[in-house]
């Protein structure tokens, strides 16, 4: 299962005033793993990926993607690179149609309008969005905006795919449809999952990492996890 | 898809046959209206790139203009060139300072963007007014019939002039037509409306608004510097905050963010002044009346209204 380290933080660290969100944080990710990042609210698990995707610049430490140091590079640079980042909140384009929300994320890999438009359809089907292409993204629901947030990420063929909070506010049906795609990618891409539903982690994570108050907590299987005991104390609830 | 392609080109190419049409039906004082009229709204076509388009709106595009009728009125009358490489000089002048106020001014965003170009803009006006022997200032000076030949075609008779305004507006149109079809301006559009998702989706949106700016400058730099040459005029008036203030009007009166909303904003505003001055002194009562009232009833501009009410992939 586990490859080359593809993603690993040295040190991490992000002070907010007096604050420190994350400390000291370091953290492998091998090739190909599906790597679940729990933890309480505000334990800094958001900090911590817009560390690593570029959005937030650190206060200390160092970020290597695939061998290079990526700490000084911008976001942009970064997602160029191979990464792609679903937002927490969704944050597609909303006067934009669904389809061109799909194609602005595709047309900086794929040339060519018939290529770009195979592809925002493939993406499309791929999320169980095909219907109404042409409609105003704004005007879906919230649960149809994360699966637009999630088709804009495929699409863009990330070898690192990080997806904050993905199954937030899906319904049922919806959530099922998020874990099959999750586990049709395993293998193909590398997945860094920011997930509350302990369902969805137990069921896809290949190992789980655990923060609490910006730190590295605890980090094994699924099932080492779910028998930790400053897991449980920290994060689980005592059941 | 193809079909609204057709449809698009449809009608902006059947404007520009309706235009070419009325060159020859126009009774003069018309005639000479929409030759101004269509040089102007070249200029508003660029300063709807970058803040239709793009989202950022300046205060200083007069300097863009001026940049352009300077450049080719001060090297026909100094540097004794002809129209052409003196058309070419305002042009590069136009993107020379477009490209180095985009370096200082895309530093700063909303409010702070707007104040950083008026200020460069009114800094422009006054180096005009500074270096008054060459440029004769608020006065200005006018360029000779004689000076005003371009590949034999004397650009001061009427008709010549209508034709060639229809040319530089056909380009600055249809340029900006394909632009904001084209990839490069689909991401000038993403960013108006989510900028740090851009980046996000691995963009360099600062390189993309420089490019904006650039592109949206030289346009402007391409209509002050034809205005000259046509008016055989080049004054300090067009680089005051005036001329800053007009394209931002022509574009949201037309509607920002659309490839006709600048030629309409401008005709109407043109012709709302020139008929009410006509009726009364107090015409920019009658003229403010009608904005207000186009503000209340149609705040995305006519055109914009047209895309809301008619046709949604009016691009």
């Amino acid at each position: 299962m586990s490859g080359a380290v593809l993603l690993s933080t040295h040190g991490l660290t992000k002070r907010f005033d007096g604050l420190t969100a994350v400390e000291d944080v370091d953290f492998d990710l091998p090739a190909g793993e599906v790597r679940a990042l729990i933890g309480p609210n505000g334990a800094g698990k958001t900090t911590l990926v817009g560390m690593i995707c570029g959005r937030i610049a650190p206060s200390a430490g160092r970020i290597v993607f695939d061998g290079q140091d990526i700490t000084a590079l911008p976001a942009h640079a970064r997602i160029r690179r191979g990464m792609a980042y679903t937002f927490q909140i969704t944050s597609v384009f909303p006067r934009l149609s669904v389809r061109e929300n799909v194609a602005l994320a595709a047309r900086r890999r794929i040339k060519g309008r018939a290529a770009v438009d195979r592809a925002v359809g493939a993406a499309l089907e791929r999320v169980g969005l095909p219907e109404r292409p042409d409609e105003e993204a704004g005007n879906l629901s919230y649960g149809h905006q994360r699966l637009l947030e999630l088709a804009m990420g495929l699409v863009q063929a990330p070898r690192l795919l990080i997806l904050d909070e993905p199954t937030q506010g899906l319904s049922e049906g919806e959530v099922e449809r998020v874990k099959a795609l999750i586990e049709e990618l395993r293998g193909d891409t590398t997945i860094l999952l920011i997930e509350h539903n302990m369902r969805v982690v137990m069921d896809l994570a290949d190992r789980v990492t655990v923060l609490n108050f910006g730190r590295v907590l605890a980090e094994g299987t699924p099932a080492e996890i779910h028998a930790d005991a400053a897991v449980q104390a920290a994060y689980l609830g005592t059941g | 898809m193809s079909a609204d392609t057709r449809r698009i080109f449809a009608l902006h190419g059947g404007l520009l046959v309706l235009l070419f049409a009325l060159h020859f039906v126009l009774p003069a004082y018309h005639h000479g209206n929409l030759a101004r009229i269509m040089v102007l709204a070249s200029y508003a076509i660029g300063y709807n790139i970058l803040f239709g388009y793009t989202g950022l709106l300046s205060l200083g595009h007069a300097l863009f203009f001026a940049a352009g009728m300077y450049g080719m009125a001060l090297s026909i009358q100094y540097g004794g060139v002809t129209p052409a490489p003196a058309l070419l000089a305002g042009i590069a002048a136009g993107a020379v300072v477009s490209g180095a106020l985009a370096l200082l001014a895309l530093r700063t965003t909303g409010v702070a963007f707007m104040i950083v170009t008026l200020m460069f803009a009114q800094a422009g006006y006054l180096t005009i007014l500074y270096f008054g022997d060459y440029t004769r200032g608020d006065e200005g000076f006018v360029l000779q019939a004689a000076q005003r030949t371009l590949w034999g075609i004397d650009l001061s008779d009427p008709a010549n002039r209508y034709v060639a305004a229809l040319i530089l507006f056909a380009v600055c149109l249809m340029a900006s037509l394909w632009l904001v079809r084209a990839p490069f301006g689909r991401v000038l559009v993403a960013i108006r409306e989510n900028e740090e998702r851009v980046t996000m989706l691995g963009y360099n949106a600062f390189a993309h608004k420089l490019g904006a700016m650039v592109v949206s400058g030289t346009i402007s730099a391409a209509a002050g510097a034809a205005y000259g040459l046509l008016f055989g005029y080049a004054g300090a008036t067009f680089a005051s905050v005036q001329y800053s203030i007009f394209p931002l009007l022509w574009v949201l009166l037309g509607g920002a963010g659309t490839v006709l909303g600048p030629f309409i904003g401008t005709l109407f505003m043109f012709y709302l002044i020139d008929l009410s001055s006509g009726l009364t002194t107090a015409y920019m009562l009658i003229a403010g009346v009608a904005l207000v009232a186009l503000t209340l009833f149609a705040p995305q501009g006519l055109a914009g209204e047209l895309r809301r009410r008619v046709w949604k992939g009016l691009p």
